[in-house]
């Protein structure tokens, strides 16, 4: 990736030297990405500043853009409070389930779709882009019947816990991360395979030996994805639970912060930026392997 | 017992793994293996997606207490209400909207960061997509209090120029100018990641040749850029279009629809007619009319996928 942006960087110094005009564009560029930046960043920064305020500085009407009295006593507030730890629980275990499940459903099929080409391959492959195409709006009532339905008739409750989520997430994630790797596996050479299964090697030899090592990459930005996912989605735990003891961040900052017409502001900005600091930190560190995922589904046929 | 089996089997390979009948033995179990790697795949998409999705036309036929068939009962008592024409409209204007702001900004933006050094570029590319990664439900928030009426940073600020205050989310215009900016804003580093990766493919030696030709900048725009990222805009774009009509989120914490209705996409009028509501029947019947623009932009998004598909 960095590699790619630095080639780019030689006509562009080079041309800089010979015009004036190219300077300008250089310092236009600049001055609208400070610009777009600003639109881009102020909701975040807005956050953290509100974060550190206390009820009384946020109702008072001071410039709003700034912290007179920073103080850290909205978050001592939430990450002492049970009911904060409790969705910060649930959601951290949904989306490390959801991406161990995502990774033994998708990793596999997308071996088997890349390279056993067997009846119905194709379709299935296409049937796997189109289901990432169907959002979760479309089923979330449907989705919600049959829980109740199959509560009624065997008596297991499943409306109402987390744990059911961990089975619908996976129909978000798994289409996408199934499409990206069936890309990351077609890339690999068709020599390497087939040397290792002249060698004796087993089908599953050749995914765990060859084929996850050198796809690893793509791995990688398949979990980033499917945690993101998982961490963000808002509407089928706001569909699905109820009870406090089962919400999961997104839902327990927007119905338990909120209360009546009374809003906290600095205690629902500090949740919000809590929620919003795991994937925010494994993108700060794997922000190469995110856009390579993101980017995968459209460059990579 | 086992003695016997293994010999068996021994037997068999050592006979066959010298010539084409190992190749033909494999091929047989090939299909076998394929077939288990994706049977957890077959089974989550047909249980959890497919048949979902066909229940939903089954429930939609169903009257409020779920004990009567009505056929097409619930489409035509939406017909004939007026909430749910405005809801039509809403989507449109919002999808529309939304999508070609996002477009236009992430093109602007994709190619301010092309044009800079690169060492440059990953900071700023890094620092442009952060809407993008924070979850909406959170980044949401932010805007429900930036566009707070009272105490709101947006009014505090305005004030100064002489202008507002604003009712942000009260005014029907307002409201849907805000849901619609804060889609833009999340969305839009969306289009900027792919735009740049798409321009990152261009040839340098493609503009070097316009250059050579005496090109200016909007032929080298025109004839250059744009033919070869047509592939990637049309994807993103359809594919921006699918996400932003289903769009649940952002609506339902800024506004939940409101004022009177004015906001309400597809996907959060369904929430409230079936799951605030309870009608479950009319809530499903809601959400089913967005699977007629869904198929429409997934075909266009199939064939130009498959297309490519071809070329490679």
């Amino acid at each position: 990736m960095s590699t790619l942006a630095i080639d780019k960087a030689g006509p562009t110094r080079k041309l800089g030297s010979m015009s004036r005009d190219r300077a300008w564009a250089l310092r236009w560029s600049y001055f609208f990405l400070v610009l777009f930046a600003i639109f881009f960043l102020t909701p975040p920064v807005y956050m953290l500043i509100t974060s550190l305020k206390s009820s009384a500085e946020i109702s008072a009407a001071t410039n709003p853009w700034w912290v007179f009295h920073p103080t850290l006593s909205n978050y001592v507030e939430l990450l002492t409070s049970n009911q904060f730890l409790r969705f910060f629980w649930n959601s951290s275990i949904i989306s490390i389930v959801v991406v161990i499940v995502t990774m033994l459903i998708s990793i596999p099929a997308a071996f088997a779709l890349a390279r056993m080409k067997f009846w119905g391959s194709a379709t299935l492959a296409t049937g796997v882009f189109l289901t990432y195409l169907i959002p979760d709006s479309l089923l979330f009532i449907p989705l919600f019947k049959m829980l109740a339905v199959i509560q009624d008739f065997t008596g297991i409750a499943l409306l109402n816990r987390w744990y059911v989520l961990v089975f619908i997430y996976p129909t978000l994630t798994v289409p996408f991360c199934t499409w990206i790797m069936i890309g990351y596996f077609a890339s690999i050479p068709k020599e390497l395979d087939e040397a290792a299964i002249i060698d004796g090697a087993s089908w599953l030899q050749t995914l765990l030996r060859i084929f996850i090592p050198v796809a690893l990459p793509g791995l990688i930005a398949a979990t980033i994805f499917a945690f993101t996912v998982s961490w963000a989605q808002f509407l089928y735990p706001l569909v699905f639970t109820t009870s406090i003891d089962q919400l999961v961040l997104p839902v327990g900052i927007t119905t338990t912060l909120i209360k009546g017409d009374v809003f906290n502001w600095g205690q629902i900005m500090t949740g919000a930026l809590l929620g919003a600091a795991p994937p925010l930190i494994i993108y700060a560190f794997l922000m190469d392997y995110y856009i390579a995922g993101l980017t995968a589904g459209a460059t990579k046929g | 017992m086992a003695d016997v089996v293994v010999e068996q089997n021994r037997r068999v390979s050592s006979a066959r793994s010298r010539k084409g009948g190992s190749l033909r033995n494999m091929l047989g179990r090939k299909s076998t293996v394929a077939f288990f790697l994706t049977l957890p795949l077959i089974l989550l998409i047909a249980l959890l997606v497919l048949y979902p999705a066909f229940y939903s036309l089954y429930l939609a036929t169903l009257n409020k207490a779920m004990t009567k068939f009505v056929g097409l009962g619930n489409f035509t008592f939406l017909f004939k209400r007026e909430t749910f024409w405005m809801v039509v409209k809403q989507s449109c204007i919002f999808a529309i909207t939304a999508v070609v702001f996002k477009a236009l900004i992430g093109f602007v933006v994709a190619h301010f960061v092309h044009n800079i050094p690169g060492k440059k570029q990953r900071k700023w590319r890094g620092m442009l997509l952060v809407p993008w990664v924070i979850p909406p439900a959170m980044s949401t928030l932010a805007w429900l209090w930036l566009f707070d009426p009272s105490y709101s940073a947006f009014n505090y600020t305005l004030s100064f120029f002489g202008v507002g205050p604003i009712p942000w989310l009260g005014d029907t215009f307002w409201a849907r100018f805000s849901v619609i900016l804060v889609n833009v804003w999340y969305g839009a580093p969306f289009f900027l990641i792919m735009y740049l990766a798409a321009l990152k493919s261009v040839p340098d030696q493609l503009y070097e040749a316009a250059a050579i030709d005496g090109a200016n900048w909007w032929q080298k725009m025109w004839y250059v850029t744009l033919p070869m990222m047509r592939n990637i805009i049309a994807i993103t774009t359809l594919f921006s279009l699918i996400v932003t009509f289903a769009n649940f989120d952002i609506v339902r914490i800024l506004t939940s629809g409101g004022p009177l209705d004015t906001t309400h996409l597809f996907a959060t009028w369904a929430f409230q007619v079936g799951i605030q509501s309870s009608d479950i029947p009319l809530g499903a019947c809601v959400s089913l009319f967005m699977v007629p623009i869904l198929a429409v932009a997934a075909v266009f998004i199939l064939r130009d996928v498959s297309k490519r598909g071809n070329e490679a």
